[in-house]
């Protein structure tokens, strides 16, 4: 068969079977069992040629309503942030996108680099002395957290903020058992925060780290100066949650006085593509350096006395390690820290901080018209960043109220009774930069006119 | 040739013990280990205090591209740790004999029987053939 | 001397910016007036300020210091470095994938869910299981999800198995994968050809034994041919048998893991599935199942209603829970499935065939200049050793590094651990014979070279942007980021 991605011809076939010295490809098959081989064509989707494809594909993307066509108010860890236009130039390089690992660091030196220097954003924006070259996503990144603090300190159990966003919470849940760990989770106090008399009092002196999200679930900004003390107090390590972009305006987890410091990179230029790919971020304090999971490049010299990068402390990572690993990780999202790497480098020292001060504009924006249309209640008074939840009247059906705002071109908030019961009614909203005044106005309208 | 060093103790996984005093014994890595190893970045040494049985795991010796165990030829507790391989881990490679040495041990029992299951040098080169 | 290339910090110039933002058009309040300054930032981030024709340039210029499929050979054993199609790079683009949330109402989102709800079932059928997750981001990520329905299954029968069984062959994931699941590891060592050890196997396997791990072809690029003997003293003992996917690309279409008795199976769509590597990522790594440990995968996965709609089936009591936020990665899932679709299931079955006549021929080919570890009939890779070349002070590392030099990225070396100066070929069905030639030329001509001039060898590379690098002072004294604040 000819296939455009296939330069097997006949000819090719007949001269590398007769250099084998075998009759028939067939014949490269011998070893594998008559019994298990599999005889006839598998019950799987058909070939299309190039252009069918590109329809059929262009089908199903039809079939789903995106952030061009709709006002995204939805968040919950995945946004719809302004991505410059170079960003995706920059990842389609197929230099970038077509590598493996950089396990051959003179032809590597590129991607070596960009992780480089995307240990040291990370650094720079979270405050902290080491990062590493990232994780499968911010709730990985999380449960790895976890693992990272039960081998430091050799305890056991795990205390975390109900706050803390769902999934990573599932997430951390599953990592946990595989390792053996005790999760206990604290509840919020009627703010939106975390209950600090509820998590001083779970902190034990077994007690491994406090995981806190900040901004939490709901938004809001944990008091993380009050949190801080009653973990190192018991010589547990305090993990912070954060959002990347937050940090453009809010203070640093390091500065805050976290051991480790993790989340997720999506909103810096990485595109929503249904919650993933995205890329977790890991940062530590020295101390806690050589403990870090994932891969990590280091700057070094060649032969000639050159700057270059190698991926260094290799001897902690799982496949050195094998049996007696701590985690499992063996890769890094590497193209993904790229595009997070090109985000950071466009909006530079004052975008940053611009784009999150846009963020909280026009968010509190939103909240004031949420509150002032009558219908809404906001239920949470601590101080938020670009999310903030708001309280339906009694009975409202979020199902149909989101189907309605769709109709009107709007994608609406997320249901929050799902993963909080006693949240039943409340949804949490999201409005980011790429959100004009005229969008948020009639959401709001719209919203108060289907209650 | 890796160097064998005469009147050390040895174990079959590669570390040598040295009788310093009436109850002290210094333990390392030998020569053949540490080129086994190559160039090695990081040593993990215990806490003075920690009490060891033989043949425990009492640290980790990273290389470049691997990680081995630093496990404890005789049981006691760990009296002192060699804290020059914090910042010079390369002492290994050059010294391990000398200022390459990892820790030292005050022997729990009695001396003849902790060196008892030892190798001399003479049956270590035989377990290197 | 070539100078070094620059950081992007080191561009930086006060009052330069890269960034174009809205207008604000809403009131502008002062950060301080709805946030406690506590909790405010005293110092801003250190980032560098440039403007887009410098990132444009940086990032073009650190292109230029990389390799990747697109330009030139990658033999990488065990990674199968095919193409990666361009046109799975634009539909992943498509706005309707990837400016979708993943919160969104079921019904803005069939055609995603659909394409999901197909690749599954058509990941089932491709390695013969009955359902399938693709949550997993990465094939490690595949194996500890696997090995956690694995022991889920056990403990649901009331059973306490903690061993996990291993050949020495495996890669350091499926260890290292059993350890962060909970499991023990016991190692079984290999037979002289490289097999299952079918008598170490009976002796170690018993009523702990959780599962056994294998690649199938092997990482030495041997099929398992008393794969239904294992399967069976495995399953006697009434542990399970785990297909480690990452060699699947030898057999698609030809041999299925479910028909040889394995009863969970990740796939790295990244090797097999051509998504590209990204430098180390993002990958994808599905699991499947047979049908007794589908009440343990993972949840959601899709689910379709009598009326043809799709939806989140987040409905099992039983699962594991969630191993990854949202539903995996989703924008890798969508070229694996136009991948799917380039070839269906015949070209695929081409695919497998293509790329085991060019490991064969590339193994009889370097077979006198090199030692083949294992002779025989490989399957996608084989394994060569570099052991004859060390009487002339020559490595396999020498070797790699000095294939640089004549533009291909090397094999994979020191792997498998069991081979002496091992190197792992693996050429893929998307190379030429043309290709395959001439690298194998350079193979000969450098184990010429290390006969008749062995420091030509020993100080490659000599065409890089840089020289070997000094990989123990960088583990030693570490300088891992820029500090630039």
């Amino acid at each position: 068969m000819k296939h455009r991605y296939l330069p097997m011809t006949e000819q090719d076939e007949a001269e590398m079977l007769r250099t084998i010295g075998a009759e028939s490809v067939e014949e490269l098959f011998r070893d594998i069992p008559r019994s298990v081989r599999y005889e006839g064509n598998l019950p799987m989707s058909g070939a299309l040629d190039e252009a069918a494809l590109l329809k059929h594909m262009r089908r199903l993307a039809g079939r789903n309503a995106d952030f061009d066509e709709y006002a995204c108010f939805l968040g919950a860890g995945i946004y719809d942030h302004h991505i410059p236009v170079v960003a995706n130039h920059i990842v389609s390089r197929s230099e970038f996108y077509t590598a493996y690992t950089p396990y051959q660091p003179e032809i590597s030196q590129g991607e070596l680099q960009a992780i480089f220097e995307f240990q040291s954003y990370v650094c720079e924006l979270t405050g902290m002395k080491v990062a590493n070259a990232s994780m499968y996503d911010g709730a990985t990144a999380l449960a790895e957290a976890a693992a990272l603090a039960a081998g430091a300190t050799r305890r056991r159990r795990i205390v975390v903020s109900r706050a803390v966003h769902p999934e990573a919470r599932q997430v951390l849940r599953v990592t946990a058992r595989g390792l053996g760990l005790e999760i206990v989770e604290v509840g919020c106090a009627p703010d939106g925060t975390t209950d600090l008399a509820g998590l001083e009092a779970a902190i034990t002196g077994d007690t491994a780290a406090v995981l806190v999200q900040t901004p939490n679930f709901f938004g809001c900004l944990e008091d993380v100066r009050a949190i801080e003390p009653l973990i190192h107090a018991r010589k547990g390590l305090l993990v912070l949650s954060v959002n990347p972009l937050s940090l453009g305006l809010l203070e640093s987890p390091g500065a805050l006085g976290a051991d480790i410091a993790v989340g997720d990179a999506q909103p810096l230029g990485i595109p929503a593509s249904f919650g993933g790919p995205t890329c977790g971020f890991f940062a530590v304090t020295e101390p806690l350096m050589r403990r870090m999971p994932g891969r990590i490049v280091g700057q070094t010299v060649d032969s000639e006395g050159r700057r270059g990068f190698v991926l260094t402390l290799q001897a902690r990572e799982q496949h050195i390690r094998r049996e007696k690993a701590t985690s499992n990780i063996c890769s890094n999202q590497a193209l993904l820290a790229l595009c997070a790497s090109v985000y950071l480098s466009v909006m530079g020292k004052e975008g940053i901080r611009e784009t999150a001060l846009l963020n909280v504009r026009k968010s509190h924006y939103a909240s004031s018209l949420a509150a002032a249309g009558g219908k809404l209640s906001l239920p949470f008074s601590a101080p938020f960043f670009n999310e903030f939840v708001v309280k339906l009247p009694e009975g409202a059906d979020i199902g149909a109220v989101n189907g309605k705002l769709l109709k009107a071109g709007f994608i609406g908030g997320c249901d929050l009774g799902a993963a909080y019961p006693e949240l039943k009614g409340h949804l949490l909203i999201a409005v980011t930069e790429r959100r004009t005044r005229d969008e948020i106005e009639s959401f709001f309208r719209e919203m108060e006119a289907v209650l | 040739m890796s160097e064998i060093r005469e009147g050390l103790a040895y174990s079959r996984e590669h570390e040598w013990a040295e009788k310093r005093g009436e109850r002290i014994v210094r333990v390392g890595i030998t020569d053949y280990a540490q080129s086994l190893l190559g160039d090695i970045v990081f040593v993990e040494l215990p806490e003075p205090g920690t009490q060891v049985s033989a043949g425990d795991s009492v640290g980790s010796i990273e290389s470049v591209k691997t990680v081995s165990e630093l496990y404890s030829p005789v049981g006691g507790t760990v009296t002192a740790v060699n804290e020059s391989l914090v910042d010079s881990p390369e002492l290994v490679n050059g010294e391990p004999y000398d200022s390459g040495w990892m820790i030292e041990v005050e022997l729990g029992g009695d001396a003849e029987e902790a060196f008892k299951g030892l190798l001399t040098a003479e049956g270590y080169r035989e377990h290197l053939a | 001397m070539k100078p070094d290339k620059a950081l992007i910090f080191e561009l930086s110039r006060p009052g330069r910016a890269a960034y174009s933002l809205p207008e604000c058009d809403v009131p502008e309040l002062c950060a301080d007036s709805v946030i406690p300054a506590g909790l405010l930032r005293a110092k801003p981030a250190e980032l560098p300020e440039v403007y887009e024709v410098d990132v444009i340039r940086h990032y073009t210029e650190l292109s230029r210091r990389n390799f990747g499929v697109d330009n030139g050979f990658y033999p990488l054993g065990s990674c199968t470095m095919k193409y990666n199609p361009k046109l799975n790079e634009d539909v992943a683009r498509f706005p309707g994938f990837a400016k979708l949330h993943p919160y969104q109402p079921e019904s803005s989102v069939q055609g995603a869910l659909e394409l999901l709800h197909t690749l599954q079932s058509d990941l089932a059928a491709l390695t013969g299981m009955d359902g399938v997750t693709l949550q997993p981001a990465a094939g490690a990520h595949g194996e500890w999800t696997g090995l956690m329905l694995i022991r889920a299954y056990h403990e649901s029968r009331g059973e306490r198995r903690t061993k996990v069984i291993v050949p020495d062959s495996s890669h350091g994931t499926n260890p290292a994968s059993a350890a962060v699941a909970g499991f023990e590891t016991v190692t079984l060592k290999s037979d002289e050809r490289g097999m299952v050890d079918l008598e170490a196997l009976k002796a170690a396997v018993g009523d702990d034994t959780a599962a056994l791990m294998l690649t199938n072809p092997s990482t030495l690029g041997l099929f398992e041919e008393r794969i239904v003997e294992i399967a069976d003293i495995v399953h006697e003992a009434g542990g399970l048998l785990y297909y480690d996917g990452a060699n699947s690309n030898a057999i698609m279409g030809i041999a299925r893991p479910g028909d040889m008795g394995f009863d969970v199976v990740h796939l790295n769509l990244h090797k097999t599935m051509s998504t590209p590597h990204g430098g180390g990522g993002p990958g994808a790594g599905p699991v499947g199942v047979k049908s007794k440990l589908l009440p343990f995968l993972p949840v959601p996965t899709v689910g379709r209603r009598a009326d043809g709609a799709y939806f989140w089936d987040g409905d099992r009591p039983q699962s594991i829970g969630r191993v990854k936020a949202y539903c995996g990665n989703f924008g890798i899932l969508v070229r694996a499935y136009a991948y799917i679709r380039t070839y269906g299931p015949e070209g695929l079955r081409r695919v497998s065939e293509c790329a085991v006549l060019n490991a064969n021929y590339m193994m009889r080919r370097l077979a006198p200049y090199y030692d083949v570890a294992f002779p025989g009939v490989c399957k996608h890779e084989f394994v060569l050793s570099g052991k004859r070349l060390k009487a002339f002070g020559v490595r396999t590392l020498d070797v790699a590094k000095r294939l640089l030099d004549f533009g291909y990225h090397p094999p994979t070396i020191y792997f498998p651990l069991n081979v002496e100066e091992s190197m792992m070929i693996e050429p893929t069905e998307t190379e030429s014979k043309e290709t395959l030639d001439a690298f194998i030329d350079a193979m000969i001509r450098i184990a010429e070279e290390a006969e008749t001039d062995p420091q030509l060898v020993l100080n490659a590379p000599y065409t890089t942007v840089v020289k070997r690098l000094d990989e123990a002072t960088a583990a030693r004294k570490p300088v891992l980021n820029c500090s630039c604040g």
